[in-house]
C-alpha cells in the first residue's frame, strides 16, 4: 500500500524534491553571503556605536530573492493542498479507481491511514524543511528589519507555515472527498485556504492575547510636529514609534484621562500648527516648533498599543495549534464522510 | 460443493430516500459461473458492490463465503472484483498495475499475471489510459484473477466492449476460471453474453429475484405452447404460466413444468434463454402495473 501510494505520487514527489533541492542550493549560497555581510556590519556598528541608525547593507543584497522568498513561503503550503491533497482521494473517487483500490487485499482503513499518514506527514515534513531553510536565510534580514512580528512577516517565520501546510493538506483532502471532482476540489481548497488565512491574520490573531499599552513621553515620540487634516479632522499625525520586533497595533496622542486633543485645543495651545497646516513644516522656525512640543508635552503623552516581542513564540505556537487542530478536524470529517457515503 | 457463495436476506441499500435495492433475499451456489441478469436499475450493481464490501447494507444482511464483505484483509483477499467501466489508473503502465497487484495482495500469482499479459499481447510499458477499452477490461480481469480469489465478481464487464472484444474477454474469463475453479458471479443486462459462459442464472427485477436456477434445468422445464385459443385456467395444475399472449384464434403460453407436456393440441417449442428471461421480465413489469390498472377500472 505504501509502495502504491509512492508510485501514484511519484511525479509530484520528484517535483517537490527537485524544487526543494534547487531552492536549497540558491538559498545556501546567497544565505552564507548575507550572514557574512550582516555579521561584518554588526561588528563595525558596535565599534562605531551606529547600530540602529546606520542602514544595514544586507537590505540592499539579493533584492529579487528578498521579495521572492516571502511569496514562496506564502504559496508553498497552498500549492501542496491544491495539487497533492485535493486529487489524493478526490481523483480516485472521480475516476472510480477507488473501486479497484478498495477491492485489493488491503482494508479501507489501512488505505486511508497510509494516504493520510504518508502523504500528509510527507507534505508537512517538506513544508517544515522549506520553512526552516527560509527562516535561516532571512535571519540577517530580520536582524536588520526588526519586524518579524509584523502581521505579514509573522506568517512566513517560525512554525506557522507548517500549521498552514497541515491545514492546506487537510482542506484539499476533505474537499476532494466531499466534491469527488478534482477541479472543483482544487477551487474549493483555494477559496477555503485564502479565506481562513485572511480571517485568522486580520481577525483572530489580534485577539489571541490582550495587547499591552505603553506610554511614551510626548517629547520622545515627537522629535518634530507633523499635521494631518483628512477632511475636517485636524490633528497631529500619529508618531512613528519603533519597538524592535514588537507588533504595534496603534499609537495615539492622549491626555491623562485618555482623550485625544481636539483641533480647537491644538490650535489654541499651538497657533504655529495653523501655519504648518497651510504652508508646510518648513514655514515655521524650529524654535517655535520646539516650544510648541514642550507646551503639548505637559498635558499629553503617546500611547502605544502593542504585542511585545516576547510574545512572538506564544503567538506562533497558538496560531500553529489553531491550524493543526483545524487540519485534524478536517481529516476526521473527511474520514467520516467517506465512511458514511461508501459504508 | 453445495454451500452458498453468497447469501443475502432482506438486503437493502438506500441512497437518501431512494432504495436502490430492497428486500433482496437470495442464495448463490458455490463452484459455478453464475449470471446475474436484470434490466437497468434492477439493483445488480448495488448488489455486487454490497457483495465485495464497497457498500454497506442499509437493511438486512449479506454474507460472502461465510464472511462479512470487505470486513478484513483476509475477506478482501478471497474475493476478486472487476467493477463496472473497469477502472484502472490511467497514468500507470500495465506493468505498474501488476506490481500494484503484487503489493496489495498476499496471494498474488505473478506468474499467472505475466503469463496472461503475454498471451493477450498487452505491452507492459503502455499506460492504462492508452489501452483500448477491451484491453483495459482484460487488465482489470488479470488483476482480479491473479490475486487468486475463491470468488470472482464481475459487474457488467463487457457492457462497453465491441462484439469481438466481448468474446475475447469472456474467453479469457473462462480460461482463468477453468484453471482455478473459482466461483464467478457475472452481471449483465444482455442475456446473450451470459448464455455463452454461465451455468447458473439469477434474474433480478426491481430488487426481487424473479428466477434462479441451473440454466440447463431452466431451459428443460420451460416451454412455449402454441395452439387454439383458450384461457390459462384450462392448463393442468403443474404448469405454471409465466406469460401468455392471444390472437383471435390462437393462444401462446410460456409455462414452467417439471413434467412433460402431454396435451396433443399444443405445439411445444423449446425456449432459448433470452425468451425465457424476457418472459419473466415482462411478468415482473406487469405485476407491478396491475394494481394501478385495477384502481383505474
Amino acid at each position: 500500500m505504501i509502495r502504491l501510494t509512492l508510485r501514484q505520487l511519484r511525479t509530484e514527489a520528484a517535483l517537490v524534491c527537485a524544487l526543494l533541492a534547487l531552492l536549497a542550493i540558491v538559498l545556501v549560497i546567497t544565505g552564507i553571503h548575507l550572514e557574512q555581510v550582516g555579521h561584518a556590519f554588526e561588528t563595525t556598528c558596535h565599534a562605531t556605536a551606529t547600530c540602529g541608525t546606520a542602514a544595514d547593507p544586507v537590505l540592499a543584497l539579493d533584492q529579487g530573492l528578498q521579495t521572492m522568498v516571502p511569496g514562496l513561503a506564502l504559496v508553498a503550503p497552498l500549492l501542496l493542498g491544491l495539487f497533492v491533497a485535493a486529487p489524493l482521494i478526490g481523483r480516485e473517487l472521480e475516476t472510480g479507481t477507488f473501486r479497484l483500490a478498495w477491492t485489493q487485499s488491503v482494508t479501507r482503513g489501512r488505505w486511508l491511514a497510509v494516504k493520510l499518514g504518508l502523504v500528509g506527514l510527507g507534505s508537512v515534513a517538506a513544508s517544515a524543511l522549506l520553512t526552516w531553510l527560509l527562516d535561516w536565510w532571512q535571519g540577517p534580514l530580520d536582524t536588520a528589519n526588526r519586524n518579524r512580528f509584523d502581521p505579514l512577516v509573522f506568517s512566513f517565520h517560525g512554525v506557522v507555515p507548517v500549521g498552514y501546510a497541515a491545514f492546506a493538506f487537510a482542506l484539499g483532502l476533505a474537499a476532494g472527498v466531499l466534491l469527488r471532482r478534482t477541479v472543483a476540489a482544487i477551487a474549493l481548497t483555494l477559496l477555503g485556504f485564502v479565506v481562513a488565512r485572511i480571517a485568522v491574520t486580520s481577525w483572530l490573531r489580534p485577539r489571541l492575547a490582550a495587547p499591552l499599552h505603553g506610554s511614551l513621553s510626548f517629547l520622545a515620540a515627537h522629535p518634530t510636529l507633523e499635521v494631518q487634516a483628512p477632511g475636517n479632522a485636524f490633528g497631529l499625525a500619529p508618531p512613528a514609534v519603533n519597538i524592535p520586533d514588537a507588533w504595534i497595533y496603534s499609537t495615539a496622542v492622549v491626555d491623562r484621562a485618555g482623550y485625544t486633543p481636539t483641533p480647537a485645543y491644538l490650535l489654541h495651545a499651538c497657533p504655529a500648527l495653523r501655519t504648518i497646516l497651510d504652508q508646510g513644516p518648513a514655514s515655521v522656525p524650529p524654535t517655535a516648533v520646539h516650544a510648541c512640543i514642550q507646551r503639548l508635552s505637559t498635558t499629553f503623552h503617546t500611547l502605544v498599543t502593542y504585542q511585545p516581542a516576547a510574545r512572538f513564540w506564544p503567538f506562533q505556537w497558538a496560531e500553529t495549534g489553531i491550524f493543526v487542530a483545524a487540519a485534524l478536524v478536517l481529516c476526521a470529517a473527511a474520514c467520516w464522510w467517506l465512511r458514511r457515503r461508501y459504508g | 460443493m453445495t454451500s452458498a457463495v453468497l447469501e443475502a436476506s432482506g438486503l437493502g441499500k438506500r441512497y437518501g430516500r431512494k432504495w436502490a435495492l430492497s428486500e433482496c433475499t437470495l442464495s448463490i451456489p458455490a463452484g459455478k459461473v453464475v449470471g446475474l441478469v436484470g434490466p437497468n436499475g434492477a439493483g445488480k450493481t448495488t448488489l455486487l458492490n454490497l457483495a465485495v464490501g464497497l457498500l454497506r447494507p442499509s437493511a438486512g444482511s449479506i454474507s460472502v463465503l461465510g464472511g462479512r464483505p470487505g470486513s478484513t484483509a483476509r475477506q478482501l483477499a478471497r474475493v476478486g472484483f472487476v467493477a463496472q467501466d473497469v477502472p484502472t489508473y490511467a497514468g500507470m503502465s500495465v506493468r505498474d498495475h501488476l506490481r500494484l497487484g503484487g503489493w496489495m495482495n498476499p496471494g498474488w500469482d505473478a506468474e499467472l499475471a505475466r503469463d496472461r499479459v503475454e498471451r493477450l499481447r498487452l505491452d507492459p510499458r503502455q499506460r492504462a489510459g492508452q489501452l483500448s477499452v477491451g484491453q483495459r477490461a482484460q487488465l482489470a480481469l488479470i488483476l482480479a484473477v491473479a490475486k487468486r480469489p475463491q470468488l470472482l465478481v464481475l459487474d457488467e464487464p463487457v457492457a462497453s466492449l465491441d462484439p469481438l472484444a466481448r468474446r475475447e474477454f469472456l474467453q479469457g474469463l473462462m480460461e482463468a476460471v477453468a484453471e482455478q475453479r473459482t466461483s464467478v458471479i457475472l452481471s449483465s443486462h444482455l442475456v446473450a453474453d451470459l448464455e455463452r459462459v454461465c451455468e447458473y442464472l439469477i434474474l433480478l427485477v426491481n430488487s426481487r429475484v424473479q428466477l434462479s436456477g441451473d440454466i440447463d434445468h431452466l431451459l428443460a422445464t420451460h416451454h412455449r405452447l402454441t395452439g387454439p385459443r383458450r384461457g390459462r385456467q384450462t392448463l393442468p395444475g403443474d404448469q405454471q404460466v409465466i406469460g401468455e399472449s392471444h390472437t383471435e384464434r390462437q393462444s401462446t403460453f410460456v409455462v414452467r413444468t417439471e413434467g412433460p407436456v402431454l396435451d396433443p393440441a399444443w405445439s411445444v417449442e423449446q425456449l432459448d434463454l433470452e425468451d425465457l428471461v424476457l418472459a419473466y421480465m415482462r411478468r415482473a413489469v406487469e405485476e407491478r402495473r396491475r394494481p394501478a390498472l385495477e384502481l383505474r377500472s
